[in-house]
């Protein structure tokens, strides 16, 4: 069942507003209406095609209007939990959580609707060290996240499964995305990246699932644009540990004792430099792997781009100039290969 | 159900023994193929010559994974294999499993500095090897003493070293190692996992052989009075991942752990005060300070049991509890008795 009309909301940001260009590009999709309360910068609003911006905030009632009046059918909510920006922590939960409510409230009152897909986050599991290696879609986390981005993405899911069991001729996706990570997009986790001393938890080294932009632009297209109904988890094949992802960049890993970890961040949250959440810290002490057998064999997607590839590709496409230079290492190597072979 | 063979201790014997042995399980057959050829018998190193093993020999011997160690190789070619281990090191340049596992640092770094407490310090003497499957997933169930987890490590050189596949030991660990600054890193990267049902299942089906010392905390950290005295099992998870992933169980024995930190006492609020299971107190420690950490030079034995089979229950039975509380008895005793037969062979705790 291709969509006739397709809503996106979060269109002033990186997948937002890809996604709606992406779907637009499809001729059997009759109109994509890209939805943000801020109008997407000139890049992003060029990716868009002939999709059409609406700007409207999605915790405003005109948005049931939107929708019915348009008569949408297909909905996309890609702007929840989102840590693409450093935002204050009210507003984001303001976006987020009661952004959400007011969407569905709209698609739950418009006959129209018959498809909803949601961006979630695989940070729904939490990070803890009680919890398995590898979460699947069955799994609840130890700790529920009791803070930040991933205590919305738990309390949406909720909203999200409410509004199913109320309108059960809606097809509901809920795609539970690892980290992206890519030379265009901008996060958290990319500016981390990007310094040239990343702090890192004394003692600790997280697993790393990434994901590139492209493969989650796909799994996001796929669902709009056919009829999955479930809950899965995507992120790429394979894990790169932080440490080790730190020396990929180039970059010198700095570890800071647990204790001192939250002041720090404290003090550096709000300056461009890192702005890092308790959460995102609880993160980098354990990481988080999922299983995605499910995307795989029921969604019938294979991420094209591995961890490592998705991070790499980060690395050159940004041009990161590397701290330790892997010439100056590799070339170090050979003058000590040489040295050898003259001994000999 | 009792199927607890007595599988002799010398490797001259061991070949026939397996031989007769009608094992229902289905990998006997190629434990005793591999075992008539060379390679497998070869390694299980003969009675009694523990000192004479170096740590030449444990690397040269070891699996395919370290060529760098042999002492086939020049300096040359091992300091070039050195640097570009470094280089891989520096520039973030390997691969780890999505449980964290990092098999390069491990057979590279940390499996030969175990092979020197191995060879040198408890000379080990393992046997039964050929009871773990060669390519497929196996649960090996240990008995857990010694205050600190020197039992699980020396198990995990055993198999890499002297099975006749070389298998890495996947081992399941407690919650608070996960926890702990250094160690939890330490154990993801030497291919540790938490001990859940979820992670236990995932890598018994990977084909993995994974180790689970079911007395826990109460068996590694038992009075010295306790010696050899199997603490409870509890809830028997162990069995039910091994029956729903159809793996069998392979009873593992040590003897020799025991004797390395006597634990006569335990000072508890200090334990409380650092978040520990429990603060032990043994003849050297803490009042001899680091010295008191080096462990006791014992002599060490560890047997592998013969396999027991789970599948044949079927998967539906790791619902049943009685099925499940079973079995895990029957592992509980089989390796008991193996422990009391060692024991009675043991003439002295330090030379064996």
């Amino acid at each position: 069942m291709v969509p006739n009309v397709v809503l996106v909301t979060g269109v002033s940001r990186f997948v937002g507003a890809h996604l709606a260009g992406r779907l637009a590009e499809n001729p059997a999709v009759g109109r994509v209406l890209g939805v943000d309360s801020e109008r997407p910068r000139r890049e992003l609003s060029r990716r868009m095609g002939r999709a059409e911006f609406v700007r409207a905030d999605i915790r405003n009632p005109l948005i049931a209007r939107i929708i019915s009046e348009a008569a949408v059918d297909t909905v996309v909510h890609a702007s929840s939990n989102t840590d693409e920006m450093p935002v204050a922590r009210a507003a984001m939960k303001e976006m987020n959580v009661l952004g959400t409510m007011r969407l569905l409230a709209a698609c739950q009152e418009s006959p129209h609707v018959r498809k909803l897909v949601v961006k979630s986050t695989s940070a729904v599991y939490g990070a803890s060290s009680r919890d398995p290696a590898v979460f699947d879609e069955e799994m609840a986390p130890k700790d529920l996240p009791s803070s930040g981005y991933a205590k919305d993405a738990v309390e949406v899911e909720g909203y999200v499964r409410g509004f199913g069991r109320r309108r059960p001729d809606v097809a509901v996706t809920l795609l539970r995305f690892t980290d992206l990570i890519g030379p265009r997009i901008d996060s958290v986790l990319t500016r981390y990246f990007s310094l040239p001393l990343v702090p890192t938890v004394f003692g600790h080294d997280a697993r790393l699932q990434l994901l590139h932009p492209e493969d989650a632009l796909a799994v996001l297209r796929r669902a709009a644009l056919e009829e999955l109904p479930g809950v899965f988890n995507v992120g790429a094949d394979g894990v790169l540990m932080l440490g080790q992802a730190i020396r990929r960049a180039g970059r010198v890993p700095v570890p800071i004792p647990g204790t001192m970890v939250s002041p720090l961040a404290g003090f550096f949250r709000g300056t461009n430099l890192a702005s890092l959440s308790a959460e995102q810290m609880r993160f980098l002490n354990f990481g988080r792997v999922v299983d995605t057998a499910k995307l795989r064999d029921r969604f019938g997607f294979a991420p094209r781009w591995t961890t490592q590839q998705a991070f790499d590709d980060f690395v050159h496409g940004r041009e990161l100039r590397p701290v330790i230079d892997p010439e100056m290492v590799e070339g170090a190597e050979r003058e000590i290969n040489r040295t050898i072979t003259r001994l000999r | 159900m009792a199927d607890a063979r007595v599988i002799p201790l010398h490797p001259e014997d061991d070949g026939g023994g397996r031989a007769e042995s009608g094992s229902s399980s289905r990998w006997a057959g190629d434990a005793r193929a591999a075992a008539s050829g060379a390679p497998g018998s070869a390694r299980e190193r003969p009675a009694g010559s523990g000192e004479a093993g170096s740590e030449e020999d444990g690397a040269g011997e070891g699996g395919a994974g370290n060529e760098g160690g042999g002492e086939g190789l020049d300096w040359h070619e091992t300091l070039a294999d050195l640097t570009a281990f470094a280089r891989r090191r520096l520039l973030g340049q390997y691969r780890v499993d999505e449980f964290g596992f990092d098999r390069e640092l491990t057979e590279r770094f940390f499996l030969p500095l175990l092979r020197t407490v191995y060879d040198n310090w408890f000379r080990v003497e393992a046997v039964g090897l050929h009871n773990v499957p060669h390519d497929s997933g196996a649960l090996v169930v240990a008995n857990h003493s010694g205050t600190l987890p020197w039992d699980a490590l020396m198990t995990t050189v055993a198999l890499h070293d002297y099975h006749p596949t070389g298998r890495q030991l996947r081992m399941l660990g407690a919650d608070v190692v996960f926890g702990t600054p250094l160690v939890g890193a330490l154990a993801r990267k030497t291919g540790q996992t938490l001990a859940c049902n979820p992670d236990a299942e995932r890598l018994l089906r990977g084909g993995e052989v994974v180790g689970v010392w079911p007395e826990g905390f109460k068996g590694i950290g038992k009075p010295f009075r306790d010696r050899y005295k199997l603490q409870r099992f509890g809830r028997g998870g162990f069995v039910s991942a091994a029956m729903r992933s159809g793996v069998p169980i392979v009873p593992c024995s040590i003897v020799g752990a025991e004797e390395i930190y006597p634990k006569i006492g335990d000072i508890r609020p200090l334990a409380r005060l650092l978040g520990l299971p429990y603060f032990p107190v043994t003849p050297f420690f803490p009042h001899l300070g680091p010295l008191g950490t080096v462990p006791l030079p014992s002599k060490w034995y560890i047997e592998f049991g013969e396999p027991i089979d789970t599948a044949e229950h079927g998967p539906e039975a790791a619902e049943d509890p009685m099925v499940v509380f079973n079995l895990s008895d029957q592992v509980r005793e089989t390796i008991q008795e193996t422990i009391y037969r060692l024991l009675a062979q043991r003439r002295t705790v330090f030379f064996g």
